[in-house]
């Protein structure tokens, strides 16, 4: 469990943050630029010092201003990957990762080796820094604060500063380091498909404090997501369990509450975890079992809330068993159908609509609602 | 060196060896106040960089007389200095070159200072999280970084040493074989009557050895910039 809360006034922006984490997991400190993310890891870190402030990693305690508690940021043993990679220019790859690897101190559960090859870095071993490529960079970064054995990695906008293309060379390394490496980490970023990929938990922030946290799952429904990523990004983002694959479409069947929905995805063992977003915009609500429809997928369940969207719309909740959708729909809909909470409602999903929605997050998790 | 007369490479030998104790003992405080002035806020610090860079702007003769009064041998430091350590500055060449560390300490703290500012910061952050305590974090990443600048300062420094008249010349005199540098010596030269030649030389080799220097230091700063990748 990371547990944090510091405040601290800098110039005239106050930054006031509480917010925990269950080890492991990724939280992501999501908001929009300026908003005092930075500042909230770098307290974390031991690089900023908060005005008051308190941090427990698990049952060690880094800061705890009121007890006079503040351990060195060079002995908190927390990892931190920078925007912009701060790899020592003087030094080769190798010894850039050998610096940290020298620096470790405590139960050692990243060799030398393995970080090379989670990262693909054996190519890089022998280059000087400034050879590499801006997504290279990042992986050697990533390495390096890896092998200093760290017991919560911490990572700044890591993505922030390469172009489209190199994100998408990043990101895949990202993910394997959460599902193999069961090391809790803090993702700072301000694009949200980052976060829907990486992170299982959300903190979100608004001009320095936190206006909501939790689980993605129940992040994705909170209406203060909706202004900062846009009401065209709006739905629920559900963790499904991988039932295996439909031998007529060659699709893969995925559980999401009491439904199921097909999904074109590469083919996947049973149990595994793929992540689905179902965006409020592309969902068909009917309150009648559908029929003679080219739609796939239709999740069955109950409206539990209708909310105005943007005045023309209205969100619809439904709960599907053991998980909640939204979609969107105009408020003559709403009305035409009737909906009101307990009206039992089907939610329809085009397959194609999930093409670039839906993400691989590893093994299945044991227990627990898909939702939280 | 055959081509020069015995008392030239008299000169030449003894400024390189003024000039190389001047930057050895000029180097590790100048590294410090550089540090200071670049990295802490304190009520002062406006006189302290003042103070370094007084030298440039004082008559070299005055900072020679400044130096006379405190390490002569009946100097407030001068005197501590022999009595404790045994160690004598007045007319001698280790006199000769604190006079010409003196003298040029402003040039290398700038060198230095330069190139400390230019050191990102964020580097040695992220040693910090890597677990490097400050220790460990300046020798490892600021001390390689700085190496550039240091050199650069030091080639600067010893250039300019090689050419110190006043401060030298009031300190520790003109004694031929302990003081008497390449710029006395073409002093001294310029004295006596006939001496135009001989002035002509020490002068050509002045200006040989300056310009070695500088190219020298230009071509370390190229070299290590490119190493560096910038």
């Amino acid at each position: 469990m990371l547990q944090v809360a510091a405040a601290k006034q800098l110039g005239a922006f106050r930054l006031d943050v509480r917010f925990q984490l269950p080890t492991p997991g990724v939280v992501a400190l999501f908001g929009p630029s300026g908003c005092g993310k930075s500042a909230t890891v770098n307290i974390i870190a031991g690089l900023l010092a908060a005005d008051r402030g308190r941090v427990v990693l698990d049952d060690s305690v880094l800061l705890d201003t009121q007890q006079h508690i503040d351990v060195a940021a060079e002995r908190r043993r927390i990892g931190y990957v920078f925007q912009d990679a701060r790899l020592f220019p003087h030094l080769s790859v190798a010894a850039n990762l050998d610096y940290a690897l020298r620096r470790a101190v405590g139960r050692a559960y990243v060799s030398l080796d393995a970080a090379v090859d989670l990262l693909d870095l054996g190519a890089l071993m022998h280059r000087r820094t400034h050879q590499l490529s801006g997504g290279e960079r990042q992986r050697v970064a990533i390495g390096r604060a890896l092998l200093s054995q760290p017991r919560l990695l911490l990572l700044d906008e890591p993505l922030a500063s390469l172009d489209r293309e190199r994100r998408e060379e990043v990101l895949p390394y990202l993910e394997s380091l959460r599902d193999q490496l069961a090391i809790p980490m803090v993702y700072v970023s301000h694009q949200f498909d980052e976060v829907l990929r990486l992170a299982t938990h959300i903190v979100l922030m608004q001009s320095g404090t936190v206006v909501a946290q939790g689980g993605i799952g129940v992040m994705s429904l909170d209406r203060h997501l909706r202004s900062i990523i846009g009401p065209d990004a709006v739905g629920a983002i559900i963790d499904g369990v991988v039932l295996g694959q439909d031998p007529a479409s060659g699709m893969t069947r995925v559980r999401v509450g009491q439904g199921e929905l097909k999904v074109q995805t590469p083919a996947m063992t049973p149990g595994t975890t793929l992540r689905v977003q179902l965006l409020a915009r592309d969902i068909i609500v009917s309150t009648q079992m559908p029929q003679h429809l080219s739609v796939r997928n239709n999740l069955r369940g109950a409206v539990t809330a209708i909310t105005d969207d943007d005045g023309n719309s209205d969100l619809i909740s439904i709960d599907i068993g053991g998980a909640q959708i939204m979609a969107r729909i105009t408020k003559s809909a709403t009305r035409e159908l009737a909906l009101e909470p307990g009206t039992p409602a089907w939610a329809l999903v085009k397959s194609v609509s999930l093409r670039g929605h839906s993400f691989h997050v590893g093994p299945p998790t044991s227990g627990g609602s898909p939702n939280a | 060196m055959m081509w020069l007369s015995p008392s030239e490479s008299e000169a030449l030998s003894l400024s390189l060896s003024v000039a190389t104790r001047s930057v050895a003992f000029s180097l590790p405080p100048a590294v410090l106040a550089a540090w200071i002035l670049t990295r802490r806020r304190f009520v002062g610090r406006t006189l302290l960089d003042a103070l370094v860079h007084l030298p440039l702007v004082l008559p070299p003769v005055a900072v020679g007389y400044v130096l006379l009064l405190l390490f002569g041998s009946r100097g407030l430091i001068g005197s501590w200095l022999d009595r404790v350590f045994g160690i004598e500055l007045i007319f001698t060449r280790n006199g000769a070159a604190l006079a010409t560390a003196v003298m040029s300490f402003p040039l290398m703290v700038r060198a230095i200072r330069i190139s400390l500012e230019n050191i990102d910061r964020g580097l040695e952050e992220a040693a910090r999280t890597l677990g490097a305590g400050a220790a460990d974090r300046f020798a490892t990443v600021t001390l390689p970084l700085l190496l550039p600048g240091l050199l650069a300062g030091a080639i600067t420094a010893f250039s300019a040493a090689l050419g110190e008249f006043g401060a030298v010349i009031t300190f520790v005199s003109n004694i031929p074989g302990e003081t008497r540098t390449l710029p006395l010596a073409l002093y001294s030269a310029l004295q006596e009557p006939g001496g135009e030649y001989a002035a002509a030389r020490l002068a050509a080799l002045s200006l040989v050895l300056g310009l070695g220097g500088l190219l020298l230091s230009e071509w370390f700063a190229r070299r290590v910039r490119r190493i560096l990748g910038r």
